[in-house]
């Protein structure tokens, strides 16, 4: 404890440690989007036609949209025409071949992002795609991977290597109509990551994705695909972060996940895109559509989502319930401090019979920060034997944060069980005087009992990213403390 | 009154039970021991009717009937009755409420009159001054804020009641005080009858030290693997269970598994 | 014709018929509550607080307002039997005062208790700051504001308390009416009252209910209301309560919900200073293809206040029960303490639930919990009760009957209280056997 304290307490005094610009010479469009941009974004990729087309058809059903308003957040109005689409660097302009192409300034700045591109001994667990800007600029240990059937790629590649598993799953969680965002991004999106796991294979090491913006006035709108065949088994882990600008990036990602039958796909986010400095200026707009499908029978999917970055989140990683005895989880922890704003949650649509799902939520409200849980649990008329346990929990620090609780609860089988439980109280006084009179400051104190807040999803991280999570939780309640 | 052949039940594929022959006359205490996990609480489930365990072989047979295709009330008007290992809340159903339609159905089932008001609280004070349970427990709603000691209690107050001619106790000692474990005692010795049959289901021999037990078996992965008079309780006292399942199984009653 | 337009042509046919019809302000007040339907119109399940309650059944059919009401009790109503209850009796027929079937005792002085429409021809200017407009009010809210045309007006002079309950029943015999009635409670610093609003109709007969009270309890007072919905299974049920609480006011609210095709209800409470005190207790039993809502609301507006919520829904046949319990703790509203339970259980296979339970706090010193839950009787309580003899359907009832007493336990009203187990009773399949274990 005295360890994790003293570290804590450090991390406490630092700034937003990711906020630095890296200088590389950049490939981006013009800003705006119209239907060439788009054939242009099409064209750098080098797309088969369905794609160009799929583009298309979404870009045309986006201008039919209008910005979603029910989300307890408040910004000031977007000019999609003042976004960059597409920026990429420009070393090695059809992409590195391998990773002893990549410039090395942007390994470097991986380096110091604390990002591994190497496949180095003490690495070795984790496989890595980074995704600079709008593409990829390497992906690690994919001649290992590929030993066992598992692709691993950035999208650009899958769509040129399968596009038979692009063109057969892309759009089949999150269809290219599905929200203002989502759409958007089916529009525009530059790359992302791929995953295939075949039939019976157990992914032996954790992939991950790690997400940077570097250029300015640049969007990022990546696009994932995993799909797990049956009985298969993948661990994703997912790391963000972006220099400190005074302007508002906008992030739209979309994340599609398929599980066949028996498969289980395990999902992990620490979200830390640089949430604006105290007075709330700045930041990244996090719009992201989530979503699983567990489609075939004893199929299952979770998610763990750390949330302490983005000047607003706006994000509800989701489970389709298709498959018998389906399971779907959602755990959470998301934070906001300063002028941060989340609304998060989850929906779990329960179709198949015995479908189980599982929520729980950690919302920890600070400064100024707005934090929302919005929740759907659905069961439908086919979910016999349905079960949901929904617990969420607000923490407050502060007289002037909010914390809000918005579940959506909706049965249509009679044999369905579903429990909702939520609470939200403020640190204790007593708890923080006891911490303190047993010789911990007031930020050891608040750090610990946070810390312990949110264990039980701490510990649906996979170890490094726990780790990791709680030092962000400490680095993002710097000032939090009166 | 009791016949077990060769039972043999399952929880989701698994196999819980796995052959149990057992023989329990009317006048008789048998003493059922096992480590955790042997599947005592199985079995007294199962002879009480619980529907989430699977009967993959075997039968029971009580009172020349098919025990297993009767229902749990029909079981339980036959003269079944299970005390609770873990005996559940019914919030806003009141003890009386419980043991007045209990104690009427089975009454009517044996072609008895029903007991008016008086005669059934009479009946009742009875019985709790017996099991040194207060008049308001009787008020409060089914288990609910009971404590643990007190849950039990209130099942011994309710076989009382009822008079079971075949009384099932699953680990009615467990988590008892001394002071608890002795009304307990109390109550099951005071229905100690020719007529009546008892399983006393247990981790521990303490009980036996205050009813003391006709034949004891011991339950080590779903079968009976000896059965003895008392003294094998306290021979396990000394031992453990460790000792049991090293030695290869042996019935000198030949009441046991195989 | 739209439904808006056919709205405002009665509302153009009604006005000079209503009570009032004189009086400046509330002329205003009608007209404002008028145009603020106008502008909507019927909600539509895109509107959020409407979303799982389509009133479009009520749009189409054309309620025609009755600003007359039928003073002369017509002569089937002597066959509708009240339940009798100790306490005052006002009776409402068709929406109007009906003296003849109306009996009060005695009351304390100072004391006001009579019909609105009685107040607004006598001595209006005493009710235009307990008209003024409700930001709480959905659109049948100013509906009623504009087509009211009766209701009880109670007034309780400081320290003032009226031990007996006082009833209102509010009975239909009109085919196709809509009747809008309007009740006001106003309870001064340590005043005490129990009102129980009972609604009932002509069986078979479809007609529109839509009522508003307003209650505003003063400093210390107390404020114990009922709400029994009873209405013909072919009528519809609007019903808004909003209260304004003052400082250590206590209100108690019991909504029980048991007719109607569709019913809605929107329940509120303010609490508009320090150290409030509400509970909201709600009990809807619905079945066949009834549609049941329940929206509650708890504005926590300054500190120290104490709010409980307990709601709970039994849901048989292909019937829906819609619960959304709003709690809000404002900015200034430190040291709040709020907690709310909903439970539900569906006994049929179509019959489907829809609950949200919902808090939003702006305030970092407060207690807050909400559980909501959905499913069925429990398998092991039902084993236990089986073991012990007792027949699967007994056992069955037994518990639906120990679930909806949670509720009915926390009404204050003995014959009431009576009256209600009485008719859980004989609502369930084995009623009578577990009446006899009573």
């Amino acid at each position: 404890m005295t360890t994790t304290a003293t570290r804590l307490d450090e991390l406490l005094r630092r700034d937003y440690p990711h906020g630095f610009v890296t200088n590389l010479e950049a490939d981006s469009l013009a800003r705006g989007l119209n239907e060439d941009i788009i054939g242009l974004i099409s064209a750098r990729k080098r797309e088969p036609q369905f794609m160009l087309e799929w583009r298309l058809k979404a870009f045309r059903h986006w201008l039919t949209m209008t910005e979603p308003g029910w989300a307890s957040v408040r910004h000031p109005p977007i000019d999609y025409q003042d976004i960059v689409y597409y920026s990429a660097p420009k070393s090695g302009k059809d992409g590195p071949k391998s990773l002893d192409e990549v410039d090395p300034e942007l390994l470097r700045m991986y380096e110091k992002l604390g990002v591994p591109l190497q496949e180095r001994e003490r690495l070795a667990g984790v496989a890595v795609d980074a995704v600079l800007d709008s593409v990829s600029v390497g992906t690690t240990f994919k001649a290992k991977l590929a030993e066992l059937g598992i692709v691993f790629c950035s999208f650009s590649e899958a769509v040129h290597e399968h596009p038979e598993l692009v063109q057969k799953y892309l759009g089949s969680v999150v269809p290219y109509t599905d929200n203002f965002y989502a759409t958007l991004n089916s529009a525009v999106f530059s790359d992302g990551s791929f995953c295939y796991i075949p039939p019976g294979v157990r992914c032996p090491m954790e992939l991950s994705t790690y997400f940077r913006i570097n250029a300015k006035d640049t969007g990022q709108f990546e696009r994932t695909l995993i799909i797990a065949d049956e009985g298969a088994y993948v661990s994703y882990l997912e790391g963000c972060t972006a220099p400190v600008r005074d302007e508002n990036q906008l992030h739209a990602a979309v994340v599609e996940l398929i599980a066949l039958d028996n498969a289980r796909i395990k999902y992990s986010t620490v979200q830390n895109w640089y949430p604006g400095d105290q007075e709330g200026k700045g930041g990244i707009y996090n719009f992201v559509t989530k979503r699983g499908d567990c489609r075939g029978a004893n199929s299952h999917i979770s998610w763990t989502q750390v949330e302490t970055g983005s000047a607003i989140t706006w994000k509800y990683p989701s489970c389709i319930l298709r498959g018998d005895n389906s399971v779907g989880e959602f755990y959470s922890v998301a934070l906001t401090n300063h002028h941060q704003q989340a609304d998060t949650g989850t929906k779990m649509i329960h179709i198949g019979r015995n479908t189980r799902s599982t929520i729980l939520s950690k919302g920890i409200s600070a400064g100024h920060g707005s934090n929302a849980y919005r929740g759907l649990v659905k069961v439908l008329k086919s979910a016999a034997g349905a079960r949901n346990y929904t617990q969420c929990d607000s923490l407050l620090l502060g007289d002037q944060c909010r914390a809000h609780t918005f579940p959506y609860i909706e049965v249509k089988n009679a044999t369905a069980k579903v429990e909702h439980e939520a609470s939200t109280a403020r640190i204790g006084e007593d708890q923080l005087f006891y911490c303190m009179q047993r010789g911990l400051s007031a930020e050891d104190a608040v750090s610990m009992i946070v810390n312990g807040f949110c264990k039980e999803v701490f510990k649906e991280l996979p170890m490094e990213f726990a780790v990791e999570a709680q030092k962000l939780l400490g680095v993002n309640l710097e000032g939090s403390i009166g | 009154m009791l016949e077990v052949r060769n039972l043999q039940v399952s929880v989701e594929g698994k196999a819980i039970l796995r052959g149990i022959d057992l023989a329990v006359n009317a006048g008789e205490v048998h003493a059922i021991m096992g480590p955790n996990g042997s599947g005592k609480s199985t079995l007294a489930q199962v002879l009480a009717g619980r529907e989430s365990f699977t009967v993959t072989g075997g039968g029971v047979r009580y009172l020349s009937r098919d025990l297993l295709a009767m229902a749990p009330e029909e079981r339980a008007r036959e003269g079944v009755f299970l005390a609770f290992q873990y005996p559940v809340e019914v919030p806003g159903v009141s003890n009386v409420y419980l043991l007045k339609a209990a104690i009427n159905s089975l009454r009517k089932h044996r072609g008895l009159p029903e007991l008016d008001a008086i005669e059934f609280l009479g009946l009742v004070r009875e019985k709790m001054t017996l099991m040194d349970m207060a008049d308001e427990m009787i008020y409060r709603s089914v288990n609910e804020g009971f404590s643990g000691g007190e849950k039990k209690r209130n099942e011994i107050l309710q076989m009382a009641v009822l008079e079971p001619k075949l009384a099932i106790l699953d680990e009615t000692d467990s988590g008892l005080d001394i002071d608890a474990l002795k009304v307990v005692a109390r109550g099951i010795n005071a229905l100690r009858s020719a007529e009546r049959a008892i399983i006393l289901v247990t981790h521990y021999q303490r009980i036996l030290n205050y009813v003391a037990p006709d034949f004891v078996h011991v339950l080590s992965q779903g079968r009976i693997v000896r059965s003895g008079p008392r003294e094998l309780a306290l021979e396990l006292e000394q031992r453990g269970y460790g000792w049991l399942e090293e030695a290869a199984p042996t019935s000198p009653l030949g009441a046991s598994a195989k | 014709m739209t439904s808006t337009d056919r709205i405002l042509a009665d509302f153009i046919r009604a006005a000079p018929l209503l009570p009032g019809a004189g009086v400046a302000w509330l002329t205003r007040a009608r007209q404002a509550g008028l145009e603020r339907f106008a502008q909507t119109g019927f909600p539509t399940p895109r509107d959020e607080e409407w979303k799982y309650t389509s009133v479009a059944s009520i749009e189409k059919r054309s309620f025609t307002p009755l600003p007359n009401g039928a003073h002369a009790a017509p002569p089937e109503l002597n066959a509708l039997a009240f339940p009798h209850f100790p306490g005052h009796c006002v009776v409402f027929v068709n929406g109007r005062y009906s003296p003849a079937l109306s009996a009060v005792g005695l009351l304390p002085p100072g004391v006001a208790l009579e019909s609105v429409a009685d107040t607004l021809e006598r001595a209006p200017d005493a009710l235009e700051p307990l008209f003024a407009a409700d930001n709480r009010e959905t659109v049948f809210g100013a509906l009623n504001t504009a087509f009211m045309a009766d209701g009880l007006y109670l007034y309780l002079p400081r320290a003032t308390t009226i031990e007996e309950p006082i009833h209102l029943y509010f009975v239909v015999t009109n085919k196709n009416a809509a009747i809008h009635p309007r009740n006001v409670i106003v309870a001064e610093e340590g005043a005490r009252a129990t009102v129980v609003e009972h609604y009932a109709g002509t069986h078979g007969v479809a007609y529109l209910t839509n009522a508003v009270t307003r209650i505003f309890a003063g400093e210390q007072a107390a404020v114990d209301h009922y709400k029994l919905q009873q209405e013909a299974l072919q009528a519809f049920h609007v019903a808004g309560i909003h209260a304004t609480q003052d400082r250590g006011s206590r209100l108690w609210s019991h909504s029980i919900s048991l007719g109607a095709e569709i019913a809605r209800n929107d329940i509120s409470t303010t609490f508009d200073a320090e150290g409030c005190e509400a509970t909201l207790n709600g009990l809807y039993l619905a079945r066949g293809r009834q549609h049941v809502d329940h929206h509650t609301r708890i504005d926590h507006a300054k500190p120290g206040g104490t709010s409980r919520e307990y709601y709970r829904g039994l849901l048989d046949g292909a019937s829906r029960g819609v619960f959304n319990g709003k709690v809000i703790v404002h900015p200034q509203a430190q040291r709040t303490d709020a907690r709310q339970l909903n439970h539900n259980l569906l006994l049929s296979k179509d019959a489907e639930v829809d609950t949200k339970p919902q808090l939003e706090i702006y305030a970092d010193d407060v207690k807050c919990t909400h559980g909501a839950t959905v499913g069925q009787l429990d398998d092991a309580q039902l084993l236990y009760l089986r073991s012990r003899g007792v027949d699967e359907a007994v056992a069955r009832s037994l518990l639906v009957y120990a679930f909806a007493r949670d509720v009915i336990e926390r009404i204050r009203v003995g014959a009431l209280r009576s009256r209600l187990e009485e008719m859980l009773l004989a609502r369930l399949p084995q009623g009578e056997r577990v009446r006899a274990l009573a």
